[in-house]
């Protein structure tokens, strides 16, 4: 899943049959530090409860339909959360891994 | 599957079914030198992983699926090992 932020909706009347009651919303993907990263995307709202502003993640490619009620729907990509907090650890970011990493001779100078 | 680094934690109340109960965390992906890259998930963890471990993430959905015992399940990004060591020959 994928941080993004909700701006705006997106309302169609004629829609593919499984899709009537799904909600659709302009979501912008953010990076980590939650910048944007590429263009705007329709998302599916699978919580029914987002709104433009909101700090959402987003689920895609198949799994996205399978967080709707209609599973077999044209949908690729989904919302399944609304953000409260997100707790970035800077303390122990960009350190060295955790993990002991034995790297091939070559590599090491 | 690629390994990578837990540098977070995403609280959330209002989500989909499949995601109740479950800790998210955010996950850095690692380079072969063991250096961050920037591409990212917010993952499910299985394996009681925290912020700073070194992780093996899973990033399919049937595999996630399967995991979670969850038909249908929106969730492709699980944690499902916590690295000891990596060694990488020439």
């Amino acid at each position: 899943m994928k941080f993004a932020r909700v701006q705006g909706t997106v309302v169609a009347t004629r829609k593919y049959e499984g899709l009537e009651a799904v909600k659709f919303l302009v979501v912008q993907l953010l990076d980590e530090d939650l910048k944007p990263v590429g263009r705007p995307q329709i998302a599916a709202d699978a919580t029914a409860q987002a709104g433009p502003g909101e700090l959402v993640f987003v689920v895609g490619s198949r799994e996205a339909a399978q967080a709707l009620p209609v599973v077999f729907v044209p949908v690729d990509l989904a919302i399944t959360g609304i953000i409260d907090e997100v707790e970035v650890e800077r303390g122990v970011r960009r350190a060295q891994p955790t993990a002991v990493w034995h790297l091939p001779p070559d590599d090491e100078d | 599957m690629y390994i990578g680094k837990v540098i977070g934690t995403v609280v959330s109340t209002i989500k989909i079914s499949h995601l109740e109960g479950r800790k998210l965390l955010l996950v850095d992906q690692l380079d072969l030198q063991g250096k961050e890259t920037g591409a990212y998930d917010i993952a499910v963890d299985v394996v009681q992983a925290g912020p700073g471990d070194t992780v093996m993430v899973i990033d399919e959905g049937n595999g996630a699926r399967q995991i979670l015992q969850l038909d249908p399940g929106a969730i492709r990004a699980v944690i499902v090992g916590v690295v000891d060591e990596v060694a990488l020959s020439a």
